[in-house]
Order: structure tokens, then C-alpha cells, then sequence
């Protein structure tokens, strides 16, 4: 009897998320300060996307929930920033809609096929690699055009010609890095400590590998770690030290490289390290000490206590509106709303344009044209999608960047 | 002396997974579940104890207190509301629905604590011991955290051994029905139970995060994950092979990184779990069941 | 008295075949006259999987009484071989259903092999060591995946742990990447395949549990002792539930893999195993249709609550709560009893 109740009480509960299901795919608004709450779509009953003529519809996906959640709200949050300042602004308005895919490929083509069925006309992608490697495949397959702002693998573009990236692509910040410290002669020994389980982490540490070979540098410690074992590094650490490293390289998001240096810290072991745009946000960490990250240095397009104008601006709003510095990921995010604008203005676009025609003109426009953003003047694109911006090297002083140049 | 070194980094690894695997062995050894939610609550209390140090800078011994607080009325709500109701339930439906739990105070965290992650500041200073002409470290926190696991160790033993509460509990774990006939109220001695494994939690939460000072709202999963494990390793429900099955969790994992591959060091871990479960199938220092015929 | 039980079992399967049929069918019909939204067509074949997978788990938790933290382990050799092995036929074997076929069973097989191995230790311990066993078992397989490389080229298959050396010759390419996974699958699943496999799951699971081996094995559940007692070889009976369980279950997990484009190790972790766990409690220990209609629900349910943004994931969990503290609450249960009991005299009367 119990069984045939659970099996009732499913069921209806089954016919009941149906219904809510194909209710939520046409009727949630996004934005607050959206000033065209006419300008929601039917998708509901309508599968094709259809444009409403207001606002330009901008989807993505990012984990706003779970362990990576960080990284999805920043993004979330910053793109949010810059549609409002856009659509205040008059002239081109944008829509946005940001849904939580939990860094799983699984559940970012559930939120794809949400923002899909919303009407979205412009992707970001996602924000984690590996579940914008899956919305790629279906964003080109759709042929609606994908600006990411911090998806970085190589994956993610290969082989699609409307796949674009705002942040630097993974081999290039391993070539980069060990250019950098050969160029500067930072280290002799080096030892790198990666993240087993991470494509960001792998797809760095691969390149990087293969360059510190060709240029001659020493890798005398190679250790890793994964999800779950990243809070003890004794051993790592004692592995570099004791191979005589002088410089740590560390391809890997700040949270656990802030577990580094304090527990080398603690053991009284001092090297130079180096880090990739992940290690942007350690600074405003919470409580962080910033005398552990002293003389860190890093290659990192953004540094939130710029000088630069619209950095500051940017960076006020931000902590304004979230009580929080932004990241890499949010400038990131800042960079491919703005990137947005200009390339449709450009283009001439019109929010009433179809998905596939507004992409035509997006992979025109990206590969033709030069974008000033936050993270880099004079941005441009290659037909594969990646960008080319200066990576800046710095390095922590007194718990502000300094160019290293 | 690096040998020495690993050992001390083990143990003190050890001594974290050790405070939290008494928790779940008080719960488990009582209320017979496995709280999944344990882990959680770890977090919670770590976040109290963050926001009291921190923000309204009380004292660490204050924060932890009131971390403690905290904990041991979440303990009692959690029980009342979700544990509760299903008493006579099967034991795999109280299992599920402490995994609810765990998602719900996870998810809770992300939304009153937002995700950026929260630099702990450790209870106990960062200083350290140095024997041999500073060839060898151990850090206070390390040693804070293994005596704080003796202590309550010891604690709880002679509580449930010696003391009325303890004793109704005993009896609440051998057979409730009985228990309930002998004058024993079940219900309290269970919401005691919990509000203690919870209370131990904030402690575990304020140490781990002394340890290893990052917090954000999954903080408190993997931790607890494999605190269950050294639980299991030492023989569930025995109070003494949880500190037993931590320390040598730590000490396996650290060796295995140190002396073997850190990129299979989990690997390494569970096959030793697993080849000292099928020699001792009780764990460590579990009891033995004999089963009647 | 015999026979009335045994009626009732088989029109239950009966039942639960036709609605899984019926499903099947109307989403089809829903599917051609373009009803459906993308969201719900994205779900299908995942459901499907989890479908699958439940009611594989459902064999060894209901069926043979034994909890498994560690389920999505098989699900992740399944993945693996499975598209392993669809990319290495994509020349051989041109028709995609023919060779989706293949990548299943290959799946399933593999999925069985490392079952049997993982069996051998695993059924000789009981209750939570043997729960803790097998989530060992499921972090250990994490671990080798994703540590693993294998590589193909003219001169056939290169595996390689921890780095890769798999030296890969002009015009070879590498399939499993280590922590990247693998890449670039191509998307042969489909729906009905997902159905197939469903109806395929569940004769197994009916059939095996209406044989003699299947009584065996809940007589091993309700009283290990007593099936020893009379002869039954406890280790054969155990063994079967578990190593069809395991096959079942990497044949879902190579279906679920080649609905995405990729696939890496950490997407099954503990938590896949604890959300397919999820599935069978919720549905009924031992009640196959419990099952299919829980995986179904629980995975559109934080689909259906994105309306609540924020506070999706939070609902969840108080739905999961709620819904458990509902189908255990002993008042409800009674007024249930007290309503059939009545129906029946009522039939009785007539």
C-alpha cells in the first residue's frame, strides 16, 4: 500500500514539475532594472526564438550554486553592472538572463535549452570550461553566437566559428608564464604545483611544460593535488623545498594557492611564486593576510585597484551594489557586455534580428574589430575565437598590483 | 627527519578528520544514522565563529562558545524537524533525509554568506613548537586540535559510561522500546545526543578552519566525507577508534602523497581502507556483532 | 495462495512496462506536434539514464538489501568504455544506432568486469563497512579515470597512468585525456535508445527477480542465515544481483556520456552515487516503477524551480525533506491502510 501512495504522490508531483517546466521555459524576467518588462518572449508555446524587437536577449550559465559558485556570480553580477549602465544609457537595450548550471556539463545544457527556449540572441557562453565546452557545441549547432567571458580551454572554441573568448585561452597563459620567467630571469629552479582534477589547471600546466622545456628552464618538483585533498599542501611544499626550488609556479583558482602560502609560511620556506589570472581575487579575499601574497606575481589582465577611470567606476559600482571586490571574472564578464555593444552597434544590428543573422554579423564584427576594455586596450579577435590582449605581469606590493615591467 | 616531518603533517591532518569523526561516531553510536548533515553544521559553526572573531572581534574562546551555542540549537531544530518524524521510518529514509539537510544548509550558507570564500583567522595564533634546531615544526594549532581530541575523547567516554545521561543513552542505543518501559525519555536523550554531536561540530569547524584557513559554504563536505570514512576505519560507533581511524587516515593520506603519487593519494587512501576493512570487518575497533541464529 | 501472488507481481511489471511504453509514446506524439519545449527535449535522454540507473541500484539495494555509496562508479567505466569505444568504431561501424548498440554493451561488459572485481572483496562485509566499501570504490575508479590517457593510432590502442606517454604517432589521437576526459563525443544518443534500454533494464530486473535466483537473492535480504542454512551458496546469489546491477549500470552511463559532447571523471563522484540513492529511497526499496518515477521527477524538479533563481537549490532540499517526512509519516500511512481496507470490504460486500 505504501508503495502504490509514494508511487501516486510521485507521480502527481511528476505532472506538476511537467507543468511548472514548460510554464518556466517563457515567463521569468531577468532583470530588475530592465526597463522593457514587455519584452518577454512566448517561448513557451514557441520552441524557435523569437525576437521581440526591444532588447537584445543575452543568455548564459554559470554555477551560482555549489563549490565554483564564486566564479558564476561575479560574472552574473558584473553583466548585470553593464546592462544597466547600457540600457540607462538609451540607444541599444539589453536583456539579460543568467542561468546556474553548477560548473556541470549535465545541468549547463538544461540552462542552455532554458535560455533557448527564453529567446536568447546572444550567448556568454558559460563561465566554467568544461560546461561551456558542451554549450559551445550546442551554441554553434543553433548558430547563435557565444562571447565567453572566462571559459579559457582550447576545447571550447576548437573547430566553431562563433565561439569567442574574452579571457586569455589556457596554452597561451602557459607559454606565456614561462616566457615571463625566462625573459626575466625570475627562477632557475622551478617547481609547479597543479590541480589534478582541472581543466583550467591542466590545460596551463601542459603548456607551460612544454615551453619551460624548450626554453631551457629547470622543473625539479612537480606535484598536484585535486577536490578532495586541497587543503594540506606539507607535502607539495616540502617536495619544492627540498629539490631547492626558488620559484613555484601556480597554474590554479587563488582559493587553495591562499592555503599555500600560508602553510609555506608556516614552514618557514620563502620562494617567489607565480600565478595565472586565476589568482586575481586573492586580495580581497575575506580576512586574507596580504603580507602572504607579498612579491607574488601573477599575468593577469585586471587589477581592481587601477588607477584607470572606468576601472574605478567600475569597481566602486560594483562593491556598491554586491559589498564585494570584483574579480578577473567579473571584469571578464564587464568586458563582453560592453564588447556586445560595440560590435552591434557596428554592425548596425537590430534587437528584432533572428539568432543566426545577428550571428553572421557578431563573427564579422569580432574578427574585424578592436575593443577597449578593462582587461586590455585594444582587444582583437583571430577567426578561431581567441583573443589577444597584452598580458600584464605583476607582482604584490604592500597588497597592491605593481607592473612588473 | 623528513619522515618525521610527513608523520607530523599527517597527524595533524589526522587530528581534523579525528574531532569530526567523533562527532558522527557519537551520533551514529547512539541514534544509530549516519547524519549526513554533519558536515554542514561544521561550516555553520566555523561561519559563527568567523563573524563573532572577526566582525564583532570577541575573544576566539568566546566565538567558539558561541559557535557552540549556535550548533547545539541547529542540532536540536534539525532533529525536532527532520529526524524526528521518521524515528520508526526505515534507516535508509532517515539517511536521505539528512542528505536534504546537508543540501539545505549548504545552500542556505551560499545565500547568507554569499560565495566568496572567507579567510579564517586561527583560534589559537599561528605559532609553533620547534624541536631539533627548527628542524622540525609543529604548530600550535596542531597540537590545540589533538589535545582537544583527547579531551573529548575522554569526555564522552566518561559520560556514557559514567553518568545518568550517558547511561540512558546506551540504553536508547540498545533498544529504545526498553529504554522507553524503563522511565528513559527517549526523545530528550536523543535531542541531548544531537545537540551534543553538534556542539562537538562547532569545535571541529573552528579547528579545521584554524588548520586550514579557508571557509566557504561547501567547506564543510569533503571534510566530512572523509571523517566518515576514518569513522568507519576505526570501527562506527566507537568513541576511542574514531581518534584512532582519524590519525591514521591523515597519516596514510599524507605518506601516500609523500612516498607513492600525489595525484593518486585518494586512490591510495580508500585501498587501504579497503584491505584493512576485509582483515577487520568491523573496522579498528568496532565491536564484533555476533549474530543470533 | 501462491497463485494470488504471483498474479499480482506480474500485473504490477505488466504496469509498470505499459506506463514506461505509454511515457515513451506521448512524449513522442508531444515531441512531433512541437509541443515540446527544448528544455524538457534536453532532458530526456538523461532521464533515461537515471531511469536506468535507479532501477540498476534499486537491484541492489531493494533486491538484495545491500547499501552502495559508490553506484556511479560503474556509471563512470560505462561512460568511459562506452565512448571509448564509439570512437574507435566512428569509421568501422558508419550506421550511429548500430554502433550507440555496440558502445553499450561494451559499456555494460566492462561495467560487469570491474563489478565482478569489485564484488569479490565488497559481499564479504555487511551493512555500513560494506556501504563504505563501495564509496571507496567509487572514489578509487574517480581517481584512475582521471589520471588515465589512452591514445590511438596506426599502431592500435596506448594506455598510459599519471602522464601521457601514450607517444602517439602521426595522425593518432588521444581519447582519454586524463582530467580532461574525453572531448568532442559525438552526440548519438537519442530518446528512443533511452527508452530502449529502459525496457531492456527492466526485463532483466523483472526477469532475474521472478526466477529462482531472484528468490534466492531476497531470501539472502530478508535472512542470510536461514538461506545459508538450507543451501543456498550466498556468494553466487549476491554476486549475480551485483554484477547485473553494475552492467545495467555502465550501459546507462555510456548512454549518458554520448549525450554530451564530454565527459570527465568528476561528474561522477559521491554525489551522482548519493542523487541515484536518492532515487531509490524515495521511490520504494524494491519498487521498480518508484524508481522510474523518482529519477524522472527528482531530475525536472530543479529544472522546474528555476523560476525561484536564488533560491532554487534551497527548495529542493525542503522539497526532499518534505517529501520524505511525508511518505514516512505514520498518521498518513494509517489513514491510507484504513482507506484501502474499507474499499475492500466494500468490494467484499458486493
Amino acid at each position: 500500500m505504501k508503495k502504490k501512495f509514494l508511487g501516486l504522490l510521485l507521480a502527481a508531483s511528476m505532472v506538476l514539475t511537467l507543468a511548472a517546466c514548460s510554464n518556466s521555459a517563457g515567463t521569468t524576467s531577468s532583470n530588475a532594472a530592465n526597463p522593457n518588462p514587455g519584452a518577454q518572449s512566448t517561448a513557451g508555446s514557441a520552441p524557435e526564438n523569437t525576437p521581440t524587437g526591444a532588447a537584445f536577449k543575452i543568455g548564459g550559465t554559470g554555477p551560482l550554486t555549489g563549490a565554483n559558485a564564486i566564479y558564476g556570480n561575479a560574472v552574473k553580477n558584473a553583466a548585470e553592472i553593464a546592462v544597466d549602465e547600457i540600457n540607462a544609457m538609451g540607444g541599444i537595450q539589453f536583456e539579460l538572463r543568467f542561468e546556474d548550471d553548477v560548473s556541470d556539463p549535465e545541468k549547463a545544457i538544461n540552462a542552455y535549452n532554458v535560455l533557448k527556449d527564453w529567446g536568447m540572441q546572444l550567448s556568454m557562453g558559460s563561465v566554467t570550461s568544461k560546461p561551456c565546452e558542451v554549450t559551445a557545441v550546442e551554441t554553434y549547432a543553433d548558430r547563435i553566437f557565444a562571447l565567453t567571458p572566462s571559459a579559457s580551454s582550447a576545447a571550447v572554441l576548437e573547430g566553431k566559428d562563433n565561439q569567442f573568448q574574452i579571457c586569455f585561452i589556457d596554452p597561451n597563459q602557459g607559454t606565456a608564464a614561462a616566457q615571463y620567467i625566462a625573459d626575466k630571469k625570475l627562477g632557475t629552479k622551478i617547481a609547479v604545483i597543479w590541480k589534478n582534477d582541472d581543466v583550467y589547471s591542466k590545460g596551463i600546466y601542459e603548456t607551460f611544460m612544454k615551453k619551460a622545456g624548450e626554453l631551457g628552464l629547470e622543473v625539479v618538483s612537480d606535484t598536484t593535488f585535486a577536490d578532495g585533498n586541497d587543503t594540506d599542501f606539507s607535502v607539495q611544499l616540502a617536495d619544492a623545498q627540498s629539490n631547492g626550488a626558488d620559484l613555484i609556479f601556480l597554474p590554479m583558482y587563488y582559493q587553495p594557492a591562499s592555503l599555500i602560502f600560508a602553510q609555506a609560511n608556516a614552514m618557514g620556506y620563502a620562494p617567489k611564486y607565480f600565478g595565472v589570472d586565476g589568482m586575481d581575487g586573492i586580495l580581497s579575499m575575506d580576512g586574507f593576510d596580504a603580507a602572504l601574497a607579498e612579491n607574488v606575481m601573477m599575468i593577469t589582465p585586471f587589477s581592481a585597484t587601477s588607477t584607470d577611470e572606468r576601472t574605478a567606476s567600475f569597481v566602486k559600482k560594483y562593491q556598491e551594489q554586491f559589498g564585494e571586490i570584483p574579480n578577473q571574472f567579473a571584469a571578464d564578464a564587464y568586458d563582453c557586455i560592453y564588447a556586445y555593444k560595440q560590435a552591434l552597434v557596428n554592425a548596425g544590428a537590430t534587437a528584432d534580428m533572428s539568432a543566426k543573422e545577428i550571428c553572421e554579423l557578431m563573427i564579422e564584427q569580432f574578427t574585424t574589430m578592436s575593443f577597449d576594455g578593462l582587461t586590455g586596450s585594444g582587444m582583437t579577435w583571430d577567426a578561431s575565437g581567441a583573443v589577444t590582449k597584452v598580458p600584464t605581469g605583476v607582482v604584490i606590493k604592500d597588497g597592491v598590483y605593481v607592473s612588473l615591467d | 627527519m623528513t619522515f618525521l616531518n610527513f608523520l607530523i603533517s599527517g597527524i595533524s591532518l589526522g587530528s581534523i578528520y579525528a574531532i569530526i569523526a567523533l562527532g558522527y561516531t557519537m551520533v551514529y553510536g547512539i541514534a544509530k544514522m549516519l547524519n549526513f548533515a554533519h558536515g554542514d553544521v561544521i561550516m555553520v559553526g566555523a561561519y559563527i565563529c568567523f563573524y563573532a572573531i572577526s566582525r564583532f572581534e570577541l575573544p576566539p574562546l568566546v566565538g567558539i562558545l558561541l559557535a557552540m551555542i549556535v550548533c547545539m540549537l541547529l542540532g536540536i531544530i534539525i532533529e525536532r524537524l527532520a529526524y524526528k518524524p521518521l524515528r520508526s521510518a526505515p534507516s535508509l529514509a532517515v539517511l536521505i533525509t539528512a542528505i536534504g539537510v546537508s543540501y539545505f544548509l549548504q545552500n542556505a550558507a551560499l545565500l547568507l554568506w554569499t560565495p566568496n570564500p572567507k579567510v579564517f583567522p586561527s583560534v589559537v595564533g599561528d605559532g609553533k613548537v620547534e624541536l631539533f634546531g627548527g628542524q622540525l615544526t609543529i604548530s600550535h594549532v596542531t597540537i590545540v586540535t589533538i589535545v582537544a581530541c583527547v579531551a573529548i575523547m575522554i569526555f564522552l567516554t566518561v559520560f556514557t559510561e559514567s553518568t545518568k545521561m550517558g547511561k540512558a543513552m546506551r540504553a536508547c542505543s540498545e533498544d529504545k522500546g526498553a529504554a522507553q518501559l524503563m522511565g528513559i525519555n527517549v526523545n530528550a536523550t536523543i535531542s541531548i545526543t544531537f545537540a551534543i554531536g553538534s556542539g562537538l561540530a562547532a569545535i571541529a569547524g573552528a579547528l579545521l578552519c584554524s588548520a586550514y584557513p579557508t571557509l566557504i559554504p561547501t567547506t564543510g563536505s569533503m571534510p566530512g566525507i572523509k571523517a566518515f570514512t576514518a569513522a568507519v576505519f576505526g570501527g562506527i560507533g566507537s568513541i576511542p577508534g574514531a581518534l584512532l581511524g582519524g590519525l591514521l587516515l591523515g597519516v596514510i593520506e599524507i605518506f601516500a602523497k609523500a612516498y607513492i603519487s600525489t595525484q593518486l593519494s585518494d586512490a591510495i587512501v580508500f585501498a587501504v581502507l579497503i584491505i584493512v576493512l576485509l582483515v577487520k570487518p568491523a573496522g579498528l575497533l568496532g565491536k564484533q556483532i555476533r549474530e543470533k541464529v | 495462495m501462491k497463485k494470488i501472488k504471483w498474479s499480482k507481481t506480474t500485473g504490477k511489471n505488466t504496469m509498470t512496462y505499459g506506463l514506461v511504453i505509454l511515457a515513451y509514446v506521448v512524449l513522442q506524439l508531444f515531441g512531433a506536434a512541437g509541443l515540446m519545449s527544448s528544455s524538457l527535449k534536453g532532458m530526456l535522454i538523461p532521464i533515461c539514464a537515471y531511469v536506468a540507473m535507479a532501477i540498476s541500484l534499486n537491484l541492489t539495494v531493494g533486491v538484495l538489501g545491500e547499501l552502495s555509496l559508490g553506484h556511479a562508479g560503474f556509471m563512470s567505466v560505462g561512460a568511459f568504455c562506452g565512448t571509448s569505444t564509439a570512437i574507435l568504431l566512428q569509421n568501422a561501424v558508419p550506421s550511429a544506432p548500430l554502433r550507440l548498440a555496440i558502445s553499450l554493451v561494451m559499456g555494460a561488459l566492462f561495467a560487469a568486469v570491474v563489478g565482478f572485481l569489485i564484488g569479490i572483496p565488497v559481499l564479504r562485509l555487511r551493512g555500513d563497512y560494506l556501504a563504505i566499501v563501495t564509496l571507496a570504490f567509487g572514489e578509487i575508479i574517480k581517481s584512475i579515470f582521471n589520471n588515465l590517457y589512452l591514445g590511438v593510432d596506426s599502431h592500435g590502442l596506448h594506455v598510459s597512468l599519471l602522464s601521457d606517454r601514450t607517444n602517439l604517432a602521426e595522425g593518432g589521437s588521444l581519447i582519454i585525456g586524463g582530467p580532461m576526459g574525453i572531448g568532442g563525443i559525438q552526440k548519438i544518443a537519442t530518446f528512443t535508445a533511452g527508452f530502449v534500454l529502459i525496457m531492456v533494464t527492466l526485463v532483466v530486473v523483472f526477469n532475474l527477480v521472478n526466477s529462482r535466483a531472484g528468490r534466492a537473492i531476497m531470501a539472502i535480504r530478508d535472512n542470510r542465515i536461514a538461506a545459508e542454512s538450507i543451501g543456498l551458496n550466498i556468494t553466487k546469489y549476491k554476486m549475480m544481483a551485483f554484477v547485473t546491477s553494475a552492467a545495467l549500470a555502465g550501459a546507462a552511463g555510456a548512454l549518458f556520456a554520448m549525450n554530451y559532447s564530454t565527459v570527465v571523471a568528476n561528474k561522477f563522484d559521491f554525489n551522482t552515487s548519493i542523487l541515484v540513492l536518492v532515487f531509490v529511497v524515495l521511490g520504494g526499496q524494491g519498487n521498480m516503477l518508484g524508481s522510474i518515477i523518482a529519477a524522472a521527477a527528482l531530475t525536472i524538479l530543479p529544472e522546474a524551480l528555476r523560476e525561484y533563481a536564488d533560491y532554487r537549490m534551497l527548495v529542493y532540499a525542503i522539497i526532499l525533506i518534505l517529501v520524505m517526512l511525508a511518505t514516512n509519516n505514520p498518521t498518513l500511512k494509517s489513514w491510507l491502510d484504513r482507506l484501502k481496507s474499507g474499499r475492500r470490504k466494500a468490494k467484499e460486500a458486493i
